[in-house]
């Protein structure tokens, strides 16, 4: 009987070698790709336990981890809430977004740039700390917009971005109706899916990063980016006449609804000629109209395009939705977009590349909102580095557009803004929401100071409770663009 | 039959005669104990962050339990195998600390069960059984006289659970009975007396089955009358276990049944006719019972059903989950979740083991089942009497095919069945019937190990006129 027994303990060596076989293949080749597995509930378990890094705003953290005495050892928890939640988003047991989603490698440790330290970690047997993320935000210009836009009434819905015009850093980005993440970063995760689900529902969508997500007519601010794309293609200058009037029939129309008018501003008679400054600093879209015919357009779109319209620029925080300038539009229509209406939509991050653009020379650079990564132990592992995202238009096109941008702050609509010793180029913008029972966009763009520009500012007012009439761009925009540039140059 | 049964002297013929190596065996309790009690200390340390008060205690407990094991095996059993009883020891006490460690998370979530302290208790009563059949089978041979009624007692244990009344049905597998505050799995218990009778039934008519009957299609078929009792015995036990649901048992009793005959007729035949009665059994079954249609869909694809259907699949995937991320050397112990596994203290504990003790553990626990089953197999071919080596090639066999089924079905490489880890998994029935086996086969291995009996080897003493020893 002994050989049949021989056999039978070959028979059972493969057995357990097939075990051991399947073991390692399952806790070692196959290890990552269950880590990975979305539906992985452990992973999430100890990424929700883990120390992550903070969220930092010049030396203090807008969100970071402190330890809890539950099962989840680390709350997150977020210092300034309503300010920065569209900055540094949520870390729920479910879900991350903003920055703690898009750096969560860095945030959480497991960043392979971070390996130095984990093994080090992983020596001492202490559990990995993430690394820190630095935000480029200016606190002071951040507290200026939200205080700005806040102060609107509890039911404004709207956005302010300012950018660092040279380098493309963003200095403040606030975005209203906002929400606390430290409610959606709790452990009664049964509240959280309430309060997500009541957040989610909520018709204002205070989950809405309006700054990146919400794109609307930008109306007479567009104006500059017609006005440089005029002055670009060589056929004004800014202390050139340009054509004025009351009204203006779009080609290829007939009747009120291809007649441009001006809302009763003063903008010359039909046919007359009136000056650069005073079509600017009035909002003519007579003019605007007619400018943007006269260029075209192609050349329209492809200055619209050198800001950045109808392209993906912005990683930082998810998901940017692009602006978008019609590429194939006819005579009519290009009069119609040329004074931002037609199908142009813009967010208001675009906008304040816009006027960041012209306030460097014409040269738009790439927005960003993280500075710094940094190791747990604060040494940076990235420091991103300012990039140049297009040369929109010439440096001589943008000093014309400037000093338009200046004559309409010193003596036309967006008078608002003006600093008290300080020279600021800024245009309003009113853009018609298109139905009857919503009041127009309000928006306002802004940079300062006109001649060494530090800070661009976009300031859009989706809407808010104040009179219909009054919902002009300056008004309210111009005060909170205004704040925000003084918080940056003082 | 071979030649080292057929001649009781050959051993000191080949000037070979087994140690008793008892020493070997003390030392090797030493580590087993270590094993045991480490891990222990290390659930405190990892959970509480504090070494159990009552590590002395536990420790002494453990310790007390083996060392009566050891000193009986010394005065009963002095040639037994060596290494059964420490791997078998290191296997228990790794198995307790791991299920006070789910025991500490469960109590954690506010269910507190102490499976730990009742596990503790089902081995001191293992031991004691263990004692007690080392005590009362003086030898193995004993048990061939019961081939009959252990088969019948089998029969009767497995039908247990259909009896209004005392069966109980958990979890789809109605494989329970409960005796007032007792619960016990009779299938456990069934398995060492199939063995048995299977033993019994082969040796005494392993020449008929092999060499009587007629060739069909290269396979020698036995006669009717031969294999008759036993296949209706196996068809009996295996009617009962499919009617109960209990896949993995029937895959045990299948392939017990199939490596016992093998090994009795030495015909190779077998195995061909007995994997093509297995596939196409498997077969029907799969396109006859939608519950085996869907346990080996699930198989198939785990991710798929994972949060479907009654979530089916979640048992296999929070497994596959947890030994991932154990990875090579583990989570901890209290850094993981193995909890997340339904009944990670039985089926699943080797899931559990995985991700806190990462694969080294694993591999460590698979090569402790190899040296068991290595120990029994190596006894079946030293033993001297076909008998003894028939039941150490079944119990050895049956612990191979458990360990594979359980261990195979946790880490998904075959369709999950339900069955106890030998030694590892909480559950009385299992522990004790497997403390019972391994006294068996230490029993067994005593016998074999046994320098054989001096027998007239002296020819001097006798005249030159004498009878010639015959040495064949």
């Amino acid at each position: 009987m002994n050989k049949p027994i021989r056999t039978i303990s070959i028979f059972c060596l493969l057995l357990f070698l097939a075990l051991m076989i399947n073991a390692t293949y399952l806790q070692y080749w196959k290890a990552g790709q269950l880590n990975d597995d979305p539906q992985n509930r452990r992973v999430l378990v100890a990424a929700y336990s883990r120390e992550r890094g903070a969220i930092q705003v010049g030396s203090k953290a807008v969100a970071q981890s402190v330890e809890s005495d539950d099962q989840y050892k680390f709350q997150r928890t977020y210092p300034k809430p309503l300010e920065y939640a569209p900055l540094t988003g949520w870390f729920s047991y479910y879900s991350a977004t903003g920055i703690e989603q898009t750096r969560n490698d860095v945030l959480s440790g497991e960043d392979s740039r971070l390996f130095v330290t984990k093994l080090v970690d992983l020596l001492s047997n202490d559990r990995t700390k993430g690394g820190n993320v630095k935000l480029t935000i200016d606190p002071a210009a951040q507290d200026a917009a939200y205080n700005g836009l806040k102060a609107l009434g509890p039911d404004v819905q709207g956005s302010v971005v300012a950018l660092e015009p040279n380098t493309g850093k963003i200095l403040a980005m606030v975005s209203l109706p906002t929400y606390d993440p430290n409610k959606l970063a709790s452990h009664d995760l049964s509240s959280v899916q309430d309060t997500f689900t009541r957040l989610d529902k909520d018709p204002t969508q205070p989950l809405l990063n309006r700054a990146i997500q919400t794109r609307l007519p930008p109306g007479s601010t567009f104006k500059i980016l017609t006005a440089a794309a005029a002055i670009d293609k060589g056929l004004y200058k800014a202390d050139d006449p340009v054509p004025g009037g009351v009204t203006f029939q779009l080609p290829q129309t007939s009747g009120v609804t291809g007649e441009i008018d001006n809302e009763g501003r003063s903008c010359g008679a039909n046919g007359a000629r009136i000056p650069f400054t005073q079509a600017m600093g009035q909002s003519c879209n007579t003019t605007f109209a007619q400018l943007a015919i006269e260029v075209g357009a192609e050349d329209m779109a492809k200055t619209a395009e050198g800001f950045g319209f109808n392209s993906h620029y912005f990683d930082d925080l998810t998901p940017q939705a692009e602006s978008v300038f019609p590429t194939d539009a006819n005579e009519p229509q290009i009069g119609q977009s040329g004074i931002g209406q037609f199908e142009v939509a813009a967010t208001p991050l675009q906008m304040a590349m816009v006027a960041a653009g012209i306030a460097n020379g014409g040269t738009v650079m790439r927005p960003y909102l993280v500075d710094e990564e940094q190791s747990a132990d604060l040494d940076v592992i990235q420091k991103t580095e300012p990039q140049e995202l297009s040369q929109a238009v010439s440096a001589t096109t943008a000093s014309e557009v400037t000093k338009l941008m200046v004559a309409t702050v010193n003596e036309g609509t967006a008078s608002p803004a003006a600093i008290q010793g300080i020279q600021v180029a800024g245009k309003t913008g009113t853009a018609q929401s298109g139905q009857p029972d919503k009041p127009p966009y309000a928006w306002f763009v802004s940079f300062a100071p006109a001649e060494n520009p530090e800070v661009a500012v976009a300031v859009m007012i989706q809407s808010a409770d104040i009179p219909r009439g009054e919902i002009a761009g300056g008004t309210y925009g111009g005060p909170i663009a205004k704040a925000v540039m003084e918080a940056v140059i003082k | 039959m071979s030649q080292v049964a057929a001649s009781p002297g050959s051993s000191s013929l080949m000037g070979f005669v087994h140690r008793r190596r008892r020493g070997a065996e003390l030392f090797l309790l030493v580590l087993a104990l270590a094993v045991g009690i480490g891990a222990y200390a290390a659930v405190g340390i990892g959970v509480e962050e504090k070494v159990p008060a009552d590590l002395v205690g536990y420790g002494g407990w453990l310790a007390a339990l083996v060392v009566i094991a050891h000193v009986v095996i010394r005065f009963v059993a002095p040639y037994a195998d060596p290494v059964l009883l420490p791997v078998v020891a290191a296997l228990n006490g790794l198995g307790l600390a791991v299920i006070h460690r789910l025991d500490l998370a469960k109590e954690a979530d506010g269910r507190f069960h102490g499976y730990a302290q009742q596990q503790l208790t089902w081995m001191t009563l293992g031991l004691a059984l263990f004692v007690a059949t080392l005590l009362l089978l003086r030898d193995h041979r004993v048990l061939q006289r019961f081939t009959y009624t252990s088969g019948l007692a089998a029969i009767v244990l497995l039908l247990l659970p259909m009896v209004p009344g005392i069966g109980k049905q958990v979890y789809g597998a109605r494989i329970w009975i409960h005796l007032g505050p007792f619960n016990f799995q009779p299938g456990e218990v069934a398995k060492v007396l199939l063995v048995v009778t299977f033993s019994g039934y082969l040796v005494l008519h392993r020449d008929a089955l092999a060499l009587a009957g007629r060739r069909v299609l290269f396979v020698d078929l036995p006669r009717g009358r031969d294999l008759g009792p036993i296949l209706a015995m196996w068809a009996v036990s295996l009617g009962i276990l499919v009617f109960q649901r209990d896949l993995g048992s029937s895959l045990l009793f299948f392939g017990l049944f199939l490596v016992m005959l093998y090994v009795a007729t030495e015909r190779p035949g077998w195995l061909v006719v007995g994997a093509l009665m297995f596939v196409g059994g498997a077969t029907a079954a799969y396109l006859l019972f939608p519950h085996v249609t869907e346990r080996f869909d699930i198989w198939l694809h785990p991710f798929d059903y994972y949060g479907k259907n009654g979530d089916q699949a979640f048992q296999p995937v929070e497994a596959q989950f947890g030994m991932g991320w154990g990875g090579l050397i583990g989570r901890g112990f209290g850094e993981g979740d193995p909890n997340r596994v339904p009944f990670a203290e039985s089926d699943f504990i080797v899931a559990a083991i995985g991700e806190e003790l990462g694969l080294a553990a694993v591999m460590a626990v698979i090569l402790l089942y190899g040296l068991i089953v290595e120990r029994a197999l190596r006894t079946a071919l030293i033993c001297r009497d076909g008998f003894g080596k028939l039941v150490a090639t079944g119990l050895g066999s049956i612990f191979a095919l458990q360990v594979f089924v359980v261990v195979g079905g946790v880490t998904s490489l075959i369709p999950l069945t339900g069955l106890t880890t030998p030694f590892l998994s909480y559950g009385g029935s299992s522990l004790i019937a497997n403390w019972v086996i391994v006294a068996i086969l230490l029993r067994i291995s005593d016998q074999a190990r046994r320098p054989a009996p001096q027998l007239s080897d002296d020819t001097t003493a006798i005249g030159d006129d004498a009878t010639q020893i015959v040495r064949l």
